[in-house]
């Protein structure tokens, strides 16, 4: 196999690589200087081209969505998604870590592409140093003529700020984004219209992830065949995969979408393999919201098209962890339960319900007071919401859905069996006893 | 008897004392509006900027916020009770934020937490009796290639195990971070101001 070369963490090691110097340095803002000179159209034609598919968790082709925008429009706004909030997906924060110029850029970029004149980097309040290092790097470059009323002595003008969250999930997902940048709660509006249409303050919008963004500047240096060219049809381009749980180097780490599970746990220039006396017992390999593959199924292929196959929602985040074989599947069901049921915005029936009654039950199932018949019955709420089925306005119940429904489908044995080494003492009294 | 008729859609403001938000913080909190086409979109920085600086959103700070940004006041507490971040009564001055998502719970993170309900002698989103430290769990913090991880104020434990709690818990500057500093949120004279209350 030829040697990756790394695009997105390329400045990895690099001394003081947060700094505008050493971004230059290394080539950096020539893409936005090539980009000035080509009209917006070519760029997004240029991006489309390269069917640079979202990074964010759907996927979607990016060159495509800024092709929504309605032609006649006065205003718009780019809303660049660093909310980072999947579990366990830290991707866009080690980006941020290592090289904040090149977000920097290929957010103005994008501005000039999509004709936004005010950009919101929308990050999650528990980054305080990732928050610190961006607003530098923003500084920075209002002070070298990159933002501003002229960028680069251009006609293009952008502002861009940071706005920083205050701790829920859902304002990752683009509308609960765009409401709480509104000041409002986080909660998702029903689309249609797409945020490209009615976005924030109900003008066209557009909403990227932080990686989509980073790639922009690459694709436009180098060309969309040097993208497509990259990894398998369909799942092209450079690709940040996170790994976390007991392996021997958790970390984040840059590739084609052509590795395997199996490659990012055990790869020595990955995961490099399992802790000493830890076998794996199932990986969550999108961001929790995928569902979880079995240690048979590692041979699953880390890109867009793959997890399909083996009843998983997508790529997601492309973040993996593993679940050693110390570790209590009823737990992990709670975990992932809880997560849900405190997250849900609490718009929608079927998600704000259902939610609270699996935590309800896998945390019954976790006390030695589950019953057989509970696996079906969380089967069935996750079944019974979610987006696929038109029963909700956002995302999060599907997400909710695909680990819950996969974890009892896939350890259903294991799952019995606790449940079954139950004392009955324990499960009549405890059956009744844990409530919301 | 007749009935008298109020207009509930008008904002009954009553001032409960003299102002709580002093000159700064609303100068800091003006100078949010040209970011935003509504000012109502300057209520998420306001409440950060308040509750840097006061410790949390009194109701009386929420009700200052709402005649600043020209909104009903029942808009801003809407938004207040929606995120984890924001509280309105006083918690310590330290916040320990303990990650319970997946990743740190599958390397120990429980017993991480745990530790620190020993050794603080409280349970989960309560604070200890000298207002020093509060307790808390959160989900992914988006560091799970340093599973467990916990967050006082501003940084990060990479890695805890149980027995590096008492550790963290002697350090005076475990909630600092020590890098330059942009002041977007820090209260007015923040640090100092801290140095010399602890
Ligand atoms: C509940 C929920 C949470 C989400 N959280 C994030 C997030 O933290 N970061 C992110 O980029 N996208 C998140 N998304 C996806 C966004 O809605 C949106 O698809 C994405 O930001 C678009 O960017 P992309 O096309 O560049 O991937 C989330 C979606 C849902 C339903
Ligand atoms: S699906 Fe859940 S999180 Fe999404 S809008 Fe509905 S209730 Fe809120
Ligand atoms: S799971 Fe704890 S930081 Fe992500």
């Amino acid at each position: 196999m030829a040697a990756y070369e790394p695009v997105l963490l390329r400045n990895k090691g690099v001394e003081n690589s947060t700094a505008l110097k050493v971004y230059e340095s290394r080539g950096g803002y020539q893409a936005l200087r090539k980009a000035l000179k080509m009209n917006p159209e070519e760029v997004v034609e240029e991006v489309k081209r390269a069917n640079l598919r979202g990074r964010g968790g759907a996927g979607f082709p990016a060159g495509v969505k800024w092709g929504f925008l309605p032609k006649d429009r006065t205003v718009t706004y780019l809303c660049v998604n660093s909310d980072e909030s999947e579990p366990p997906t830290f991707s866009n924060r080690v980006l941020i870590e290592i090289d904040p110029h090149m977000l920097v850029e290929g957010t103005i970029i994008t501005a000039y592409a999509t004709r936004a004149q005010v950009a919101y980097i929308y990050m999650r309040v528990e980054f305080h140093e990732q928050f610190h290092i961006l607003q530098k790097a923003i500084d920075e470059a209002y002070a070298a003529g990159y933002l501003g009323s002229k960028v680069l002595g251009s006609d293009f003008a952008l502002e861009c700020y940071i706005h920083r969250g205050a701790g829920a999930y859902v304002c990752g997902e683009e509308t609960g984004l765009i409401e709480s940048i509104e000041g409002k709660r986080g909660c998702p509006r029903i689309k249609p219209p797409f945020p490209a249409v009615e976005g924030l303050f109900y003008k066209p919008t557009v909403v990227n992830n932080v990686e989509t963004l980073c790639n922009v500047p690459h694709i436009i240096e180098r060309g969309a065949d040097w993208f497509t060219g990259i990894g398998p049809q369909h799942s092209t381009g450079p690709k940040l995969f996170c790994i976390s749980g007991p392996v021997n180097k958790p970390g984040c780490y840059e590739g084609a979408m052509d590795i395997t599970v199996r490659d990012l746990i055990e790869r020595e220039d990955m995961g490099g393999g399992m802790l000493p006396g830890k076998k794996v017992k199932g990986v969550l390999p999108g961001g929790v919201s995928v569902g979880i593959l079995t240690a048979d199924e590692l041979d699953m292929k880390m890109d867009f098209q793959d997890p399909a196959k083996y009843g998983l929602l997508g790529l997601g985040t492309a973040a993996a962890v593993v679940i050693d074989q110390d570790t209590d599947m009823r737990s992990v069901l709670r975990n992932m339960a809880r997560f849900y049921g405190t997250e849900s915005c609490g718009q929608c029936t079927q998600c704000r319900e259902g939610t609270a009654w699996m935590h309800t039950i896998a945390r019954r199932i976790e006390a030695d007071g589950g019953r057989i018949e509970d696996l079906d019955i969380i089967a069935e709420t996750a079944r019974s919401m979610g987006m696929m089925p038109g029963l909700s306005i956002c995302g999060l119940s599907d997400g909710a859905t695909y680990p819950l429904e996969t974890i009892v489908k896939k350890f259903h044995s294991e799952l019995e069996e606790s449940i079954r080494a139950q004392s009955p003492t324990e499960t009549d009294a405890l059956a009744g006893a844990v409530g919301h | 008897m007749a009935w008298k008729v109020v207009d509930r859609n008008e904002a009954i403001v009553e001032a409960e004392g003299p102002a709580l938000l002093s000159d700064a913080v609303r100068e800091k909190i003006r100078s949010f509006f040209d970011r935003y086409e509504t000012k109502r979109a300057a209520l998420l920085p306001a409440l950060h900027i308040v509750q840097d600086t006061l410790g949390h959103i009194p109701h009386q700070g929420m009700m200052e916020i709402a005649g600043l940004l020209e909104i009903h006041p029942s808009d801003v507490i809407d938004t207040v009770s929606f995120y984890t971040h924001f509280w309105t009564h006083p918690k310590g001055k330290k916040i320990i934020t303990v990650c319970r998502s997946v990743s740190c719970e599958v390397m120990g993170g429980e017993a991480v937490l745990n530790e620190f309900k020993k050794q603080l002698g409280i349970g989960e989103h309560e604070t200890t009796p000298d207002g020093k430290y509060s307790l808390v769990t959160e989900e992914c913090l988006a560091n799970c290639d340093h599973a467990p991880c916990v967050l006082i104020n501003e940084k990060r434990h990479e890695g805890v195990k149980p027995e590096n709690v008492a550790a963290i818990l002697a350090d005076p500057n475990n909630d600092r971070v020590t890098m330059e500093r942009s002041t977007l949120f820090d209260a007015p004279g923040d640090s100092k101001a801290r140095d010399s209350a602890q």
